[in-house]
């Protein structure tokens, strides 16, 4: 595992982003240890799917730094981010509908590797990759799945199928937003299980809005509210901590 | 000297019809995210009819022809909108498409009825006579295309900033969703501006009659340089509408005049110039 | 059902040689031509999700270099037909830097304002172009000797050209890049988040199928042995859209049917109506309120329906 000079995987400086009047980052710091498991809580409008935007490269702050394992990626561009090790999900399902299930993990796995560029041989031909994908999808559960198009397959497997995306690049960060909403109670204890699963090279930042479904899975947990962070530690100390009743009880 | 003054003013009156032009196809834009490609096509009906109206009834207000061509375009306009462009909410690029197609028709009719030959439009009598101003001499008609464009850039700044319609029209353009959840007829206001827009080009089209002539080809040769002076300006911006069409004005006429062939290309340059460097145009939002 | 076709397609291929008039040949020599011009559009606009209105630029173009540098220049074919795609193909990578910086409907007007400015110029520059008079009495190459001044020696230099054309943007399309573009057409964020670089996908579609573009516009000087400005308006690239979007996007040989139906529909009207630009704005209306996904996909959704069983 590499060994950052500060010690951290990813570390937030002091992010700050405004729409026009709005502030929706105040001056948020997180620094988040390798292998670690944070989850980043708070009400609706707090900020979270925001800092998320931020760190994968999709929005721009205002000011601040981002550095992942010590670079400052604050200026790269998401794809460049994907290539450094930061891989996430999303909270709207953004996979390929009209694709099979093994085809939207190759597509996962072929983002980072040369063979993105061939313009002459087909995906089949790399039979290396497909194999991997078809790993992958036996890790989630998935394999007797692989050739059916997205559209047929139910929404706990459509998220699973996303995590198998951002899993199959074994990327160095992980983010996951709010991966266990609109999931039933079954579907949400095999995904709750598979990211228990996850090995520990890769640190794991979480957003849930909802506490208690998450709250086993973290090790460590900030509260966002209005952009700021409110509380940030250890899990156990966080729940108990008063502002985190407020924030709660305000809403 | 005479030369950069007379290069000045035609460029100014440019300016002030492409205005008239592009105005109503930034507003479209804006509101309803759709490029009009049938613009340019509305703008040559104007001509049109101007050519036709002045000549049949001779001594015909052109303020009243104006007004005529506009709301006759704006009725063909809201008719276009309504039957063909509301089947296609959910196909941004098929409404494209039916624009372009429309356009198509428009101006092949045009070539049908009118011939294709270019007919000039009378320049109205009382405004023949040239104006003095400071001992240089220009042509009044011209200048009177410069208070034309200016005025009607003052009671659209109205209509759009002051006016109740106007605050729904901001809201449609911010946030279309928004708009309609609180209530705001979204669909009728679609119908209000494209018929504006359209009316706008109409009556630009007779006001531009004079200098431009009926000709087939008008409403191609005028849409490129509607969506420079929007591309410039900035989508849904009636400031950046404003600028740029004068911006285009000096440099087509200047163009034309030092380098006639090359006119194009110096069209061109500002346009990749702001792409290049500020690709949301001078005045637009991010993101428009 | 698959083989079927492709014997089909291949015995229609073979029939305007073999048995047809100097006519048809011609004409279908055009409809080679127009359906090489059909696909690389249909590159940006099926499989890359990016609507030009300005492909004409490249046809046009091509044309013009090939007609200026072979008749006022002196230069051979060979030499001609090669600087003439360079050409294109580097206006296309400088274009494409342009235009890719908007999307969607930005992305459209920029496009259809640089072959405006295209087609404006070459009006305008007449002691370069020719203007409204064009470039006449042009010649064809003699490949390996062989001329292809008859309707059937051109048909089948055209045939060749065009099979290997659509057997490249065929191997293009299905290959990991290909794969990779449509992933940014149909998701560009979620591509980017897993490590391609849409941008850089977009652009180097665009400078292939402004290649094929190229093609395309020198197989049409060639045939017609004449260039006008007309090649490069707007009615150019829009017929273009029309066969692409009639015959459907989606498919690989769609836009070549579509581009085969307008060319012929073309053809017929012009015989018996002066108004093709009104007959072509109305077909656009009708196509897009009534068969938006385009013709293939229809016929072929229709005839799995008359197989029986759920589509």
């Amino acid at each position: 595992m590499i060994v950052s000079t500060s010690g951290y995987a990813l570390e937030v400086v002091n992010l700050k982003k405004a729409f026009g009047g709005l502030a929706v980052t105040q001056n948020v710091s997180l620094s988040i240890r390798p292998g670690e498991r944070r989850l980043i809580i708070g009400p609706n409008g707090a900020g979270k799917t925001t800092l998320f935007n931020q760190i994968s490269g999709d929005m721009r702050p205002n000011s601040g730094a981002i550095r992942l394992f010590d670079l400052d990626i604050t200026r790269l561009p998401p794809y460049k981010r994907a290539h450094l090790g930061l891989s996430r999900t999303y909270q709207i399902i953004t996979l390929f509908a009209g694709d099979t299930i093994e085809h939207n993990v190759t597509l996962g796995l072929l983002g980072l590797r040369p063979a993105r560029w061939q313009m002459w041989r087909p995906l089949s031909f790399y039979g290396n990759m497909v194999a991997e994908a078809r790993r992958t999808l036996d890790a989630v559960g998935l394999l007797q799945l692989a050739t059916h198009p997205i559209s047929d397959i139910a929404y706990g497997e459509r998220r699973r199928v996303e995590l198998a995306m951002a899993l199959a690049q074994k990327p160095r960060v992980l983010l996951l937003d709010e991966p266990l909403a609109g999931l039933s109670n079954t579907e949400r204890s095999t995904v709750k299980s598979l990211i228990a699963s996850i090995p520990r090279e890769t640190t794991i930042i979480m957003i849930e809005h909802d506490m208690d479904t998450a709250l086993d899975l973290a090790e460590t947990v900030t509260l966002l509210n209005y952009g700021r962070v409110i509380v940030d530690g250890e899990r156990d100390a966080v729940i108990a901590d008063e502002r985190t009743r407020e924030v709660y009880l305000g809403t | 000297m005479q030369f950069w003054i007379i290069q000045g003013l035609n460029s100014l009156s440019l300016g002030g019809l492409l205005f008239l032009l592009s105005s109503g196809f930034s507003l479209i834009f804006g509101l309803m995210r759709l490029a009009n490609l049938t613009h340019g096509a509305f703008f040559m009906l104007g001509t049109y009819f101007a050519a036709t109206a002045m000549r049949a009834y001779d001594g015909l207000n052109i303020w009243v022809a104006a007004v005529g061509a506009g709301i006759a375009v704006a009725v063909i306009g809201g008719l276009f909108e309504r039957l063909v462009l509301t089947r296609l909410k959910t196909n941004p690029l098929g409404q494209v498409l039916v624009t372009l197609g429309m356009s198509f028709i428009i101006s092949d009719a045009c070539l049908m009825f009118w011939g294709g030959d270019s007919i000039p439009v009378p320049t109205p009598q009382n405004l023949q006579s040239p104006t003095r101003i400071l001992g240089f001499v220009f042509p009044t008609y011209r200048l009177v295309l410069v208070g034309c464009a200016i005025a009607a850039a003052i009671l659209l700044y109205f209509l759009i900033e002051r006016t109740r319609l106007g605050a729904m029209i901001r809201a449609g353009v911010d946030d279309r969703q928004m708009a309609r959840a609180v209530g705001i007829p979204v669909s009728n206001l679609f119908t209000l501006v494209f018929c504006l827009g359209a009316g706008i080009a109409g009556a630009g089209g007779v006001l531009g009659g004079p200098i431009l002539s009926a000709y087939p080809g008008l409403d191609a040769d005028m849409l490129p340089l509607a969506l420079i002076v929007v591309i410039l300006g900035g989508i849904g911006s009636l400031l950046g509408a404003f600028v740029g069409s004068f911006i285009i004005g000096i440099i087509y006429t200047f163009g034309t005049a030092l380098f006639p062939e090359l006119a194009y290309i110096i069209l061109f340059l500002p346009m990749i110039f702001v792409i290049a460097f500020r690709p949301q145009g001078l005045f637009g939002r991010v993101g428009a | 059902m698959k083989w079927i076709g492709i014997a089909l397609l291949a015995g229609s291929l073979l029939v305007p040689p073999l048995f047809a008039g100097d006519f048809y040949v011609n004409l279908a020599s055009q409809i080679l031509i127009a359906a090489i011009f059909a696909l690389s559009l249909n590159l940006l606009v099926g499989f890359g999700g990016m609507t030009s209105l300005g492909h004409a630029s490249y046809l046009g173009v091509a044309a013009y270099i090939c007609a200026l540098l072979t008749s006022r220049y002196g230069l051979g074919h060979g030499t001609a037909a090669v600087l003439s795609i360079a050409g294109t193909t580097a206006m296309a990578a400088f274009f494409g830097l342009i235009a890719l910086r908007a999307s969607g409907l930005g992305f459209l007007m920029i496009t259809l304002a640089l072959s405006q400015v295209l087609w404006g110029l070459a009006y305008r520059m007449s002691n370069v172009t020719n203007g409204d008079n064009g470039i006449a009495g042009l010649t064809r190459p003699a490949p390996f000797g062989i001329s292809l001044d008859s309707p059937i020696s051109f048909y089948w230099f055209a045939l060749i050209v065009a099979a290997f054309a659509f057997v490249m943007m065929a191997i293009f399309v299905s290959s990991a890049f290909g794969s990779s573009l449509k992933g940014v057409r149909d998701q560009p964020r979620r591509m980017a988040a897993l490590g391609f670089n849409p941008w850089l996908i977009r652009w180097i579609t665009f400078v292939y199928a402004g290649f094929w573009g190229g093609v395309s516009g020198l197989l049409y000087v060639y045939y017609h042995k004449y260039i006008h400005p007309t090649s490069l308006s707007t009615t150019s690239s829009a017929e273009a859209l029309l066969g692409v979007i009639a015959g459907g996007s989606g498919t690989l040989g769609g836009p070549a049917v579509g581009a085969a139906l307008v060319l012929l529909l073309k053809n017929y009207v012009s015989a018996y109506l002066e108004r093709w630009n009104m007959l072509l704005g109305l077909v656009f209306l009708f196509i897009v309120l009534v068969m938006p996904t385009g013709i293939v996909p229809g016929v072929s959704s229709l005839t799995a329906r008359l197989r029986g069983g759920p589509r």
